[in-house]
């Protein structure tokens, strides 16, 4: 067990490796001078000249990238141009929208899909099975931004069920914030529901054909019992490992769904920040989400191993 | 392709059904220039913002410009990002999981590399991309093509190391072949159908991407008008004509709806180990 968590923690750090890589290369393909940027159109060009300097542009492109991956590591992920803050800063700012919409969708998304899967494999084949996987395809083929934006004008601004768009204000409380979440979530939880469902089913379906279902069964179990105790803890194991692959997909959708509801979250910035041309911050958004996805995986995989003794490494 | 293989494919209706919606898709989006009622960038201030009606079916935008005439248009670049991202990430795709199968010194980086970019959610890594290269056309599906060709480097990574230790390889090989020939006459032929299956998915997810790349207005220029940058223009019109991202919306959950289950009946027509219960 230990040793392949260290070999898991190794190969974690090699991926790391290449994400912090790629998302330099990215930056350095980028067009228009960084100091240029810096300083806005007003500026002469020996400005520019000495900025470059002092930002350390002017040396090897491999000691600005050895220089680049000395700061990653040690928590520096440079400086946002059109914020003039550590990116870090900037970022953090911004997180705790994403977090829990990221969250609240999970959520959302686990009550949808779990008892609709549960059920869709206990009953298979029958016209709900049928229609319960047709159903998680078309979520997963209806674009979110458009849901999103339907269910803006009629959950929201017709009914009045739903705050329709931000976060509440500069001085709005938690609750009030977490409010302003839970249409946004409810969207992004349908979406991701599809892929849930779709692992529950099969993962019930495997397990309600194994002989100790049977033997509960003609020991004169009542089947609640039967599929909420026997089945469904060892169908769970699988659908863990789904919430570590939905995590890209949640992030995607976070970036579309905060520009819907006009989130001040991560994603929102990220698309501000292409229009800005504020590159370093592009860079911190790509580096530390994808550090996150390698690093959630590998937590799934290993409580994969305590959950189940069976899984030996 | 042979008649059996054409009764597997639509051996469930839904396949069948799926597949004629999506031709029928594509040909109207390709038939656009001819069965267009208008012209899709005539703009006429009297017909702001019409309903739809007997003059404008699906009802005309904030210039006045009619919306199915434009959805037929727009139809033609959405089909196309998403044709030339599955063509250009498989093309990228499969020489990387070949290279890294049948290199050995190449594999491990190839690897580490391929799980690098997984890591990076799809949309994100577009973003970061388009923001680059620019928002023309093709730029959008070369980004595109990178974010997804990792997938197809997996796949064929994989199917590669396994074939290649097969007997018939290992005995091709004694017989003098070389490695181009293996690679054309064992391995790609193996992989042809995870490739396929996986191409179409693709091409699906590269629509649904673009629309949302657009929709941010991070995608193709906003002038060039597709299902997304319909949606985005017709945003801020929500509330009195909703029909404005209504229909594109529809247009891109039909298309890409239609294409997932025809890549699902691909896939249990082409290899059933594949599909198991899902």
């Amino acid at each position: 067990m230990w040793r392949y968590v260290l070999k898991r923690l190794v190969g974690l750090v090699v991926v790391v490796f290449f994400v912090l890589t790629i998302a330099f290369v990215i930056v350095r393909l980028a067009p228009g001078d960084p100091a240029a940027l810096l300083l806005g159109p007003d500026a002469t060009a020996a400005d520019a000249a000495s900025l470059r300097e002092r930002l350390g542009l002017e040396r090897p492109i491999f000691l600005q990238y050895l220089a680049f991956l000395g700061g990653a590591v040690t928590g520096d992920l440079g400086q946002s141009i059109f914020f003039n803050q550590p990116v870090t800063q900037v970022l953090a700012q911004r997180a705790e929208p994403t977090v829990f919409l990221a969250l609240f969708s999970l959520l959302f998304a686990v009550m949808i899909a779990a008892p609709i899967g549960i059920y869709a494999a206990y009953r298979r084949g029958s016209f709900l099975d049928q229609g319960a996987v047709s159903l998680a395809m078309l979520a997963a083929s209806v674009p979110s931004f458009w849901t999103g934006l339907l269910f803006q004008r009629y959950l929201a601004t017709d009914l009045g069920w739903f705050p329709s768009s931000g976060y509440g204000g500069p001085d709005a409380g938690f609750l009030e914030r977490m409010r302003h979440l839970m249409l946004p979530s409810l969207v992004l939880g349908i979406v991701n529901s599809a892929l849930i469902l779709r692992f529950t089913r099969a993962s019930m379906l495997d397990v309600l054909g194994e002989d100790y279902i049977r033997t509960a069964r003609s020991k004169g179990m009542g089947e609640a019992r039967v599929i909420l105790r026997h089945a469904l803890k060892n169908a769970a194991i699988p659908i863990v490992t789904v919430v570590g692959l939905t995590f890209a997909l949640l992030v995607s959708g976070a970036v579309v769904t905060e520009r819907v509801f006009n989130l001040p979250g991560m994603g929102n910035l990220v698309v501000n920040s292409v229009l800005r041309r504020d590159y370093p911050v592009i860079q911190g958004t790509l580096i530390v989400v994808a550090t996150l996805y390698v690093a959630i995986n590998l937590a799934v995989d290993l409580l994969y191993a305590v959950i189940d003794r069976r899984v030996k490494y | 392709m042979t008649p059996g293989f054409t009764r597997l494919l639509f051996a469930r209706r839904s396949v069948l059904l799926a597949f004629l919606v999506f031709l029928a898709v594509v040909v109207l989006c390709l038939l656009a220039p001819v069965i267009s009622p208008a012209d899709p960038a005539k703009m006429s201030v009297r017909a702001r913002l019409t309903p739809p009606s007997g003059a404008f079916l699906l009802g005309a935008d904030a210039y006045g410009r009619d919306v199915l005439s434009r959805l037929l248009h727009a139809g033609r670049v959405s089909l196309l990002i998403g044709l030339g991202v599955a063509v250009l990430s498989t093309l990228i795709g499969v020489t990387l999981g070949l290279l890294a199968g049948f290199v050995r010194p190449l594999d491990a980086a190839l690897s580490r590399l391929v799980d690098a970019m997984m890591a990076f959610p799809d949309i994100l890594l577009a973003i970061a991309l388009v923001s680059i290269f620019g928002g023309s056309v093709f730029n959008v599906m070369l980004a595109l093509s990178i974010v997804y060709a990792p997938r197809f480097a997996r796949i064929s990574r994989a199917s590669t190391l396994v074939i290649r230790e097969l007997a018939f390889v290992e005995a091709a090989r004694s017989l003098g072949s070389g490695t181009g020939y293996i690679i054309r006459n064992h391995v790609l032929r193996n992989i042809v159908s995870p490739v396929i299956v996986q191409a179409t998915f693709i091409f699906a997810y590269a629509m649904l991407a673009e629309a949302g790349l657009s929709f941010l207005g991070v995608g193709v220029d906003p002038s060039i008008p597709t299902w997304g940058t319909m949606i985005n223009e017709g945003r801020q019109y929500i509330d009195t004509a909703a029909f404005l991202i209504l229909f594109p919306g529809l247009a891109i959950s039909i298309s890409v709806l239609s294409l997932q289950i025809t890549g699902d009946g691909l896939r249990d027509a082409l290899d059933p180990k594949l599909s198991k219960e899902l």
